[in-house]
């Protein structure tokens, strides 16, 4: 990234320490990546949690403390003993004759580390592994680092990267259920697509022939608290991912956008600031935000009175037009229709008529 | 979704409240419904916290697990809901029983009505099923006899929530929004309260209904808050064997996680029933009276639970018989209820008129060289016309009388009486008509073979059920 | 090594592993136009002349009156029964023909060489069975209906193009997701599935797309196993027998689309209705256009003009397809069609409503890649385009976010990325409006 980027955008952060990237938000990324704000606010590693809450619309993504525990106990359960468990699910489940010969956490050693230092650390331990310089099976917490939009990014290292005959395997391990072989689809879907992110980043590192695309996804069997695992082909999020991090709207472009001199700094600016410059970022609000943006309640405030706040769906069959007042004109025909809005307005004005016909007065 | 209830919900953005999007009930809401709130731990497999369950507006049962990571405890609970949940299904034969058809197969009077407030209310009972049926009555890992029992019904309501039309486990978010349109998105139609809101007051009680403090989360999931700041201090009090004290705390906070949504549950029953039901809804809830009669009937005969997933003859059978009742349930949905039919009006596959003219005696030469009656009548009607000339089409209030369209020029279509001319008058000049294309044809299914004549193609006859140990272990494990 | 002699190696191998009583099933799978029907008249013929019987299999009337007539052509001393619904009206090809017999119950056709029917007809028969069978577009039938036809036969082959439409159902319900015999996917997915042994053929040569069609096509929606086209450069030429009125933006495409094989009528930037007036207008006056020019299509030394009939126009929606047939009311030979009623069709040139031009959003439903590759692989000659500018930004704003499911293999290509490829390469082929 251009230097001059990189300072915009610690100037918009301000005093505030940098959000880490993780493979969730990049995976989010991909999520809704016409959104102009989103983006901004990601690559400035602003906590979007605490903005939202400054600025008086807080996310609802609390987390109790019951998930939190179940989560961290099950995996901890799973790489107990010298991951004693994880070996016999992937000898069963990949079909793999291995034998555990040796694993590193790559975990903070002294505490003050920089991340820099902390990723070539990981990354001389990988190279070691699948070049069989190292016998090592498992390699937990690597510090993996990703070009998002231009930007140099290092991933929370919440992976296992398993290790068998010259090829890595990212093992992710989750605390929902696998019933009946079965699991939630957007569930696993996230799951994928944060995979996927660990693959790029690892294939980014060592080459594409050393890391496979089939991920190992680790989740609780049934209603019990025994591991199962399953292997989740990622190709298809790859692609997408690719793509999208080769495409993703060029960041400097973006920050060129802004007011000179902005800054979201929480402690320095009142809420009526901060929404003005929020304002100047282009949000493109649709309801799934609510499950997957801290901004979303905000935006979904902005976008009222707008079709798209109802859905794709209800902006589709109101004819695409933007707000629904202009879209009850039209249906009303108090309006004249604009040459662009003459093949909704003939649509709205006919289902309006029908509607009216039989509704209850 | 459709034109008409996008339509609907801009005029609830524009209007502060939900819009109708239907005129008629098209779901049955028993006399006695069986009302369930269930909540759950989270981070745990459908692990149970709480329900309150019940008949009666003024008497829920509050039923709690004092620590739902203990298995124990948990089984404890399912035996609690199977003594609400089986005497409610026992209550329902004693209401009488009839015969029917040319068998004289018997049929229950009465049904079990499992209403729940959301979709994730479902799969708590589907899963909640699941975990319970196959459980052991002796050995090992022994639980009361009626934990399985419960397990087979409440699989047996879960299933029977899938099937287009059934009454016998409804989401209630899902039965609101088949009735009104609301100004936000179907995303948000899931919350119960804010649905509610949009239809009984206005989008600020359903921004309000967004807040956890004011309303609580209609389950199964909780408010991450109450976790942390009260449920776990209170479970934290049963782990140091304070048991008395954590009973008293988790029944008090517990009652107000649930209590909210209880009125709801009751305000939105009312608000159904206030409605005039479909013509067709009696013959649906019909059907789920016979499921019912059988399944009653397999069940104290020692049947087996259900298995855990289809074979492939039973998962191709079950397909098809839910495609059947989907394109039955669509087509008679528009027929009992003309807004519903203004969706097929928009996209042109129906449309209303007047009749402007009428010839009830018209005769024409037939097949064999007679003249047969073939009564024509011309429609005028205002609506898109993009129905074809040969397609059949009937009228709402003559499902038994097909008519064929001749001719279409600009706004008036001409109609052969093709079949049922006795069954109502041909309809006459000055008359207000709707056609559509879209009726409840008689659609076969092929016969498929037997599970034992499973072919190679589909992985050969399957290994039949056997219950096993592990079925009775997997749980405690 | 030339394409014919490409194709009759593959065509021996199928046939050899039919044969061999090795494999109770063999699939072949068949990019457009690869000659798939000229394979299932060849297997079943042969069949016949070694003195066996067989059943046939197809998905419509239309498919089987197509194989009837065929059959009965190859094998002239042989009985073809054609089974058929009460409701089936013979049509006048088949009623001309001698070794033909037409009856709606199995019983009656006992002596006929080969039974053939659809699957829907099929699934009602009881108490006969063959030890040969043929499934004719197997990608286009359904798990479950093949489950109920499968008792009747042996032994089969499977023959279908996998890059078609996925079959439908109005259930949505995921309780079958993840089981090797899901009845919702397609009968070769599940066949495969349940018998990971079964050898899977492919025919290796488009005889229909000209080679313009193969660098988009094959990478697009045969990504892994590709295909060649039987014609090379220069083989197939489009020409117009009357001059353009000069540079209008139609003549224009119309002359990229003679000189490329592609064309893509660019309209400004829009959000529209599904039934975006504009653009129906502009398909309409390409279609129309190749009429008025007089085109004709040369393939190897034999040149023909394009009459109305070999020429297609599709879109992905009904209304769609209302709304351009109605813009066409005036050259009532052109055929105009969904997706889904295009499949197994040919044509020498297609006009295509783009699934995503004018939309604000790309759904499933729009980024089928089935959908776009039954739409721009039935050409001989050439396949003209109309969209609005942003579909390619379109696409980047909604990757596909499916849900994945657990133990169900992925399917390839990707629409979203099939999408990609395809707007890339039109976009060289670009005439603005
Ligand atoms: S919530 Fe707002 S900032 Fe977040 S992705 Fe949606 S529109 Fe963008």
């Amino acid at each position: 990234m251009e230097p001059a980027t990189q300072a915009r955008l610690s100037q918009l952060r301000g005093n505030a320490p940098a959000k880490r990237h993780n493979a969730r938000t990049v995976a989010a990324l991909t999520g809704n990546p016409g959104c102009a704000r989103r983006a901004v606010l990601d690559a400035a590693g602003i906590d979007k949690n605490a903005l939202a809450a400054q600025v008086g619309f807080p996310a609802k993504f609390g987390q109790s403390q019951f998930a939190i525990t179940r989560g961290n106990s099950f995996e901890a359960q799973v790489k107990a003993n010298g991951y004693a468990q994880l070996v016999r699910m992937l000898r069963e489940t990949l079909g793999l004759d291995i034998e555990e010969v040796g694993s590193k956490d790559l975990e903070t050693v002294g505490g003050n580390e920089s991340q820099e230092l902390r990723h070539i650390r990981a990354r001389q331990a990988l190279q070691a592994a699948v070049e069989g310089r190292e016998p090592l099976t498992f390699l937990d917490h690597p510090l993996l680092r990703l070009d998002v939009g231009g930007n140099n990014v290092y991933l929370e290292p919440d992976l296992v990267a398993f290790h068998h005959d010259g090829v890595l395997h990212v093992v992710e391990i989750k605390s929902f259920a696998i019933i009946d072989d079965q699991a939630d689809g957007s569930k696993v879907a996230a799951a994928a697509r944060q995979s996927a992110v660990y693959v790029l980043a690892l294939r980014r590192l060592l080459g594409d022939d050393r890391v496979s695309h089939d991920v190992v996804l680790v989740c609780p069997k049934d209603f019990s608290n025994q591991p199962t695992a399953v292997k989740i082909d990622v190709r298809k999020q790859l692609i997408i991912l690719d793509h999208q991090l080769t495409r993703l709207a060029r960041i400097e472009s973006l920050v060129e956008l802004l007011p000179p001199g902005v800054s979201l700094d929480l402690a320095t600016h009142t809420r009526e600031e901060l929404l003005t410059t929020l304002a100047t970022m282009e949000a493109r609000y649709e309801p799934s935000c609510l499950n997957s943006c801290e901004m979303a309640y905000l935006c979904r405030h902005e976008a009222a009175g707008c079709t798209s706040a109802l859905g794709a769906t209800v902006r589709e069959e109101l004819g695409g037009v933007e707000t629904v007042a202009r879209a009850l004109e039209l249906a009303a025909g108090r309006a004249v229709p604009s040459v662009e809005e003459n093949d909704a307005a003939a649509m709205l004005r006919n289902t309006a008529r029908i509607y009216g016909s039989v509704a209850p007065a | 979704m459709s034109a008409i209830s996008s339509y609907a919900r801009a005029l609830a953005v524009d209007g502060g409240r939900a819009f109708p999007i239907a005129t008629r009930r098209h779901v049955h809401i028993a006399g006695e419904p069986l009302v369930l709130i269930p909540l759950t731990m989270a981070g745990e497999a459908n692990a149970p916290l709480a329900a309150m369950v019940g008949t009666r507006r003024d008497d829920p049962a509050l039923l709690i697990v004092p620590q739902p990571r203990n298995r124990d405890l948990r089984f404890a609970f399912a035996d609690e809901l199977a003594a609400v949940v089986l005497r409610y299904v026992e209550d329902r034969t004693r209401q009488g029983i009839e015969t029917y058809g040319k068998n004289q197969d018997p049929r229950y009077l009465d049904a079990p009505q499992l209403l729940v407030p959301n979709p994730g209310g479902v799969g708590f009972v589907r899963l909640f099923g699941r975990s319970t049926r196959f459980r052991r009555t002796t050995g090992e890992y022994a639980v009361s006899p009626d934990v399985p029992l419960l397990g087979r019904w409440l699989s047996f309501l879960a299933e029977r929530a899938e099937h287009p039309g059934s009454s016998a486990l409804l989401p209630m978010t899902s039965a609101l929004n088949l009735h009104w349109a609301t100004g936000q998105s179907s995303l948000e139609d899931t919350n119960l309260a804010a649905t509610l809101g949009w239809i009984t007051s206005g989008p600020d009680a359903a921004r309000e209904a967004e807040d956890p403090t004011v309303w609580p989360p209609a389950g199964p999931s909780t408010d991450p808050t109450f976790d942390n700041e009260i449920l776990a201090p209170a479970l934290r009090q049963w782990d140091e064997g304070r048991h008395e004290r954590a009973r008293a705390l988790l029944d008090r906070d517990l009652r107000t996680q649930l209590e909210p949504t209880w009125r709801l549950m009751w305000q939105a029953i009312d608000l159904l029933r206030a409605l005039p039901a479909g013509d067709s809804v009696d013959a649906r809830w019909t059907e789920d009276r016979n499921e019912f009669t059988s399944y009653y009937m397999y069940v104290n005969s020692g049947g087996y639970p259900q298995p855990r997933r289809d074979q492939a003859v039973a998962a191709a059978r079950r397909l098809q018989r839910l495609e059947r009742e989907q394109t039955a349930f669509d087509a008679t949905l528009a027929l009992d209820d003309p807004l519903v039919m203004a969706n097929y009006r928009v996209t042109g596959e129906a449309f209303a008129g007047t009749v402007v003219e009428s010839e009830p005696d018209r005769k024409v030469p037939g097949d064999k060289g007679r003249r047969v009656l073939r009564p024509l009548l011309v429609v005028r009607s205002d609506d898109p016309l993009r129905l074809t000339v040969g397609t059949d089409v009937v009228s709402p209030g003559r499902r038994k009388q097909v008519a064929k369209i001749l001719e279409i020029d600009g706004d008036r279509v001409t109609l052969q009486i093709e079949k049922g001319m006795t069954v109502a008058p041909t309809p006459a000049v000055g008359e207000e008509i709707t056609y559509t294309s879209v009726f409840p044809e008689g659609m076969q299914s092929p016969k498929l073979p037997t599970a034992e004549d499973t072919p190679w193609t589909h992985g050969g006859p399957p290994q039949p059920y056997v219950a096993s140990d592990d079925d009775a272990r997997e749980v405690w494990e | 090594m030339t394409p014919a002699f490409l194709s009759e190696q593959a065509t021996l191998a199928i046939l050899d592993d039919f044969r061999s009583g090795q494999h109770r099933g063999v699939v072949v799978d068949s990019p457009p136009g690869a000659g798939k029907s000229t394979l299932v008249v060849r297997a079943a013929a042969e069949l016949v002349e070694d003195g066996q019987r067989l059943m046939i299999v197809a998905q419509t009337n239309e498919q089987v009156d197509d194989l009837t007539v065929n059959l009965a052509g190859r094998l002239p001393g042989a009985l073809i029964g054609r089974l058929s619904g009460g409701s089936y009206v013979r049509s006048e090809r088949l009623a001309r023909l001698a070794n033909v017999a037409c009856d709606t119950a199995v019983a009656a056709l006992t002596g006929c060489a080969v039974t053939i029917a659809t699957a829907a007809k099929w699934a009602y028969v009881k108490d006969h069975s063959w030890e040969w069978a043929i499934v004719d577009e197997a990608y286009q039938m359904r798990s479950d209906a093949l489950l109920a036809v499968a008792p009747r036969f042996e032994r089969a082959l499977f023959v279908g193009d996998p890059g078609q439409l996925d079959p439908f159902s109005v259930v949505e319900n995921d309780r079958w997701r993840g089981l090797t015999w899901d009845p919702m996917q397609s009968a070769v997915a599940g066949l495969l599935r349940n018998n990971p042994g079964l050898p899977v053929h492919r025919l290796p040569v488009s005889w229909r797309l000209p080679s313009t069609a193969q660098p988009v096509i094959a990478p697009a929606f045969y990504p892994f196993t590709g295909f060649r086209t039987g014609t090379g450069p220069g083989e197939r030429e489009l020409t117009y027998t009357t001059t353009g009125f000069g540079r209008t933006p139609v003549d224009r495409v119309l002359a990229t689309a003679a000189s490329s094989g592609w064309g893509y009528l660019e309209l400004p930037a829009r959000h529209t209705m599904r039934t975006d007036g504009e653009a129906v207008e502009a398909v309409a006056d390409v279609a129309r256009r190749f009429l008025h020019r007089g085109t004709m299509a040369r393939s190897g030394d034999k040149v023909e003009p394009v009459t109305a009939d070999r020429i297609a126009v599709g879109a992905a929606h009904r209304d769609q397809v209302a709304a351009l047939q109605a813009a066409l009311a005036d050259a009532p030979g052109i055929t105009v069609d969904t997706a889904n009623r295009l499949q197994g069709r040919e044509y020498d040139v297609t006009v295509v409503l783009h699934p995503l031009s004018g939309r604000r959003d790309a759904t499933a439903f729009h980024l089928e890649a089935g959908r776009l590759c039954v739409l721009t692989s039935r050409h001989r000659q050439a396949c003209v385009v109309v969209g609005r500018a942003g579909i390619h930004e379109l696409l980047d704003a909604h990757p596909s976010v499916e849900p994945v499911h657990l133990h169900e293999p992925v399917k390839f290509p990707d629409g979203w990325a099939a999408n990609q490829t395809v707007m890339t390469h039109l976009e060289q082929h670009r005439v603005p409006a």
